[in-house]
């Protein structure tokens, strides 16, 4: 019986690490943590006032019950509303100056300095947030909606306009040689080869666009730009909490819905 | 689609005149809406700043011009804080939403209360914009880079969570049944069943996150949260024009670099 030679196996098994070369996962590791390091340590927390703030935020959360939905001046709905314009018509004016800027960074419909024109637009909207975008709008346009709704529209173009021209050099070049083929005319060809491919995604992609303008509506208010921004940030300077927790809430399920709607639409129109 | 006979010819037409008839109907709505939106915004609008809009515009621009370079040195720190807002932020995000992940993931939420629960706190996260919780933090925590950073975490939660529940939801099941064929107990299945799987879309998720937190922590300044955006608030309250131009174009260097840097390192994990 002893004869018989035992083949080992191994009864110890550990997982491969994710990052296979080990200098490259060592360095990562302690780069990390030097940079924990150096990043706390001139973060410099006031510890004292943190604590100090803890019994404020309590009394801070617990001011915000039971929200104040008919509150003492009657703006909640009135922002509200502003807010939710506002969105529709910078959502509708933004994918209708995106258009044109999205069929002009699509590579394979422009030329190359339309192409480079276009994508410098797209570049130069993405890059500031929605609220730079906002102050320099009431700067310009002075106080009120008509500000946020270009600040809104502006946002818009960077990022509909961006992932238009994507869809637009992903579709299906055979349909559009087909219906070129036929003799269409370029706009022919733009309606009945290019857009049917890309709608979709578009229709979907506007819903959610309609869905993040009503979320950015309720901060470009905060610099001067109107809607329930506006509301929000006077609610919170009068120190009506309870007015600011229902203003949170109704933004929340305004969300809310509108992702529930647009999941649906998206099934809808696929 | 439909061929109708016209005048011994035959004529292709993409809808029925029905179709046709309702589709018109549907933008008759989609463009009173629009008007009506339109309507309510330009009554709220003093056309007066407007006209007198481009005048403003080209006086603030000649008076950015030139930048102030001397400025910058003394935008370092604010850099530096505004990218430890976004990097801690981020790892404060991603170190709750990975559980919230899991809760809210269908195949692996340990009960359905939990999911709803989870679902909700994506939700609410994602719907309050960070200026929003920034504006709430800064009267808990006191101003500075502590407020910012727990806004950016708390704003980052919902959108980490949202997009790795979907990973979760979309895993292969039959490595973790093979797994659990092992005799793996719940956790172990977990461990090695699940988490090597949606390892790369957490890193990535992270990874985008950081680059868009970049973004929105050069702007928390301006309710007090720390960061850059305290400079330019302060530049733009004191009409120091050239100072606001210094600071856009070290937004414009901070938010390309980022996204350079996330660019490359999403395509090295992917």
């Amino acid at each position: 019986m002893n004869n018989v030679s035992e083949t080992l196996y191994p009864n110890n098994w550990k997982k491969p690490p994710f990052i296979k070369r080990s200098w490259l996962r060592w360095s990562i590791i302690i780069g990390s943590i030097l940079y924990l390091i150096a990043a706390l340590s001139s973060m410099d927390i006031n510890i004292q006032r943190v604590l100090e703030g803890i019994p404020r935020g309590q009394r801070f959360i617990e001011s915000f019950f039971p929200p104040n939905f008919s509150d003492n001046r009657g703006v909640v709905w009135e922002g509200i509303l502003e807010s939710i314009w506002m969105a529709i018509i910078s959502t509708v004016a933004g994918i209708a100056l995106s258009i044109p800027i999205g069929l002009g960074a699509a590579r394979n419909l422009a030329p190359l300095w339309v192409y480079m024109t276009c994508r410098f637009i797209i570049a130069a909207s993405r890059t500031f947030p929605e609220i730079i975008l906002a102050i320099f709008a009431v700067k310009l346009f002075g106080f009120g909606p008509f500000a946020g709704f270009i600040a809104l529209s502006l946002g818009t173009i960077g990022f509909f306009a961006k992932l238009l021209a994507e869809d637009i050099e992903n579709s299906s070049p055979a349909q559009a040689e087909a219906v070129k083929a036929t003799g269409a005319n370029w706009f022919q060809w733009i309606n009945y080869a290019i857009q049917p491919q890309v709608m979709p995604r578009m229709i979907g992609l506007s819903v959610y666009r309609l869905d993040i303008n009503f979320r950015e509506s309720a901060v470009v208010g905060i610099v001067g730009g109107g809607g329930i921004g506006a509301t929000l940030n006077t609610a919170f300077s009068r120190y009506e909490f309870d007015t600011a927790a229902a203003i949170l809430l109704v933004i929340i399920g305004i969300v809310m819905v509108l992702e529930y709607a647009s999941s649906h639409l998206r099934k809808w129109v696929q | 689609m439909v061929v109708i006979k016209k005048q011994d010819e035959l004529v292709w037409k993409k809808r029925t005149t029905r179709e046709q008839w309702i589709n018109w109907f549907y933008w008759l709505i989609g463009i009173s809406i629009v008007l009506f939106a339109w309507k309510i915004i330009s009554d709220k609008t003093v056309w007066f700043f407007v006209q007198d809009a481009p005048r403003q515009a080209a006086d603030i621009g000649s008076r950015m011009v030139p930048p102030k370079w001397s400025y910058s040195l003394e935008l370092i720190k604010p850099v530096w804080d505004t990218i430890n807002i976004a990097t801690l932020g981020t790892v404060i995000a991603m170190i709750i939403a990975v559980p919230v992940a899991f809760c809210a993931a269908r195949n692996t939420t340990p009960h359905s209360t939990v999911r709803i629960v989870a679902l909700f706190i994506i939700v609410a996260s994602r719907s309050v914009n960070s200026l929003i919780w920034a504006l709430m933090l800064v009267f808990i925590l006191g101003p500075g880079v502590l407020a910012g950073t727990v806004a950016i975490g708390l704003r980052s939660i919902g959108f980490c969570a949202k997009l790795i529940y979907e990973s979760i939801e979309e895993i292969d099941a039959n490595q973790v049944e093979a797994v659990k064929a092992t005799g793996a107990s719940n956790l172990q299945q977990m461990i090695y069943g699940i988490i090597p799987q949606v390892l790369p879309t957490i890193a990535g998720v992270g990874i985008y996150r950081w680059d868009i937190n970049i973004r929105e922590s050069t702007i928390l300044g301006l309710v007090g949260a720390g960061g850059i955006g305290l400079q330019l608030n302060g530049s733009i309250n004191t009409l120091a024009w050239t100072q606001v131009s210094t600071i856009l174009l070290v937004i414009l260097a901070t938010v390309f670099v980022s996204e350079w840097v996330s660019a490359k390192v999403r395509g090295a994990i992917i």
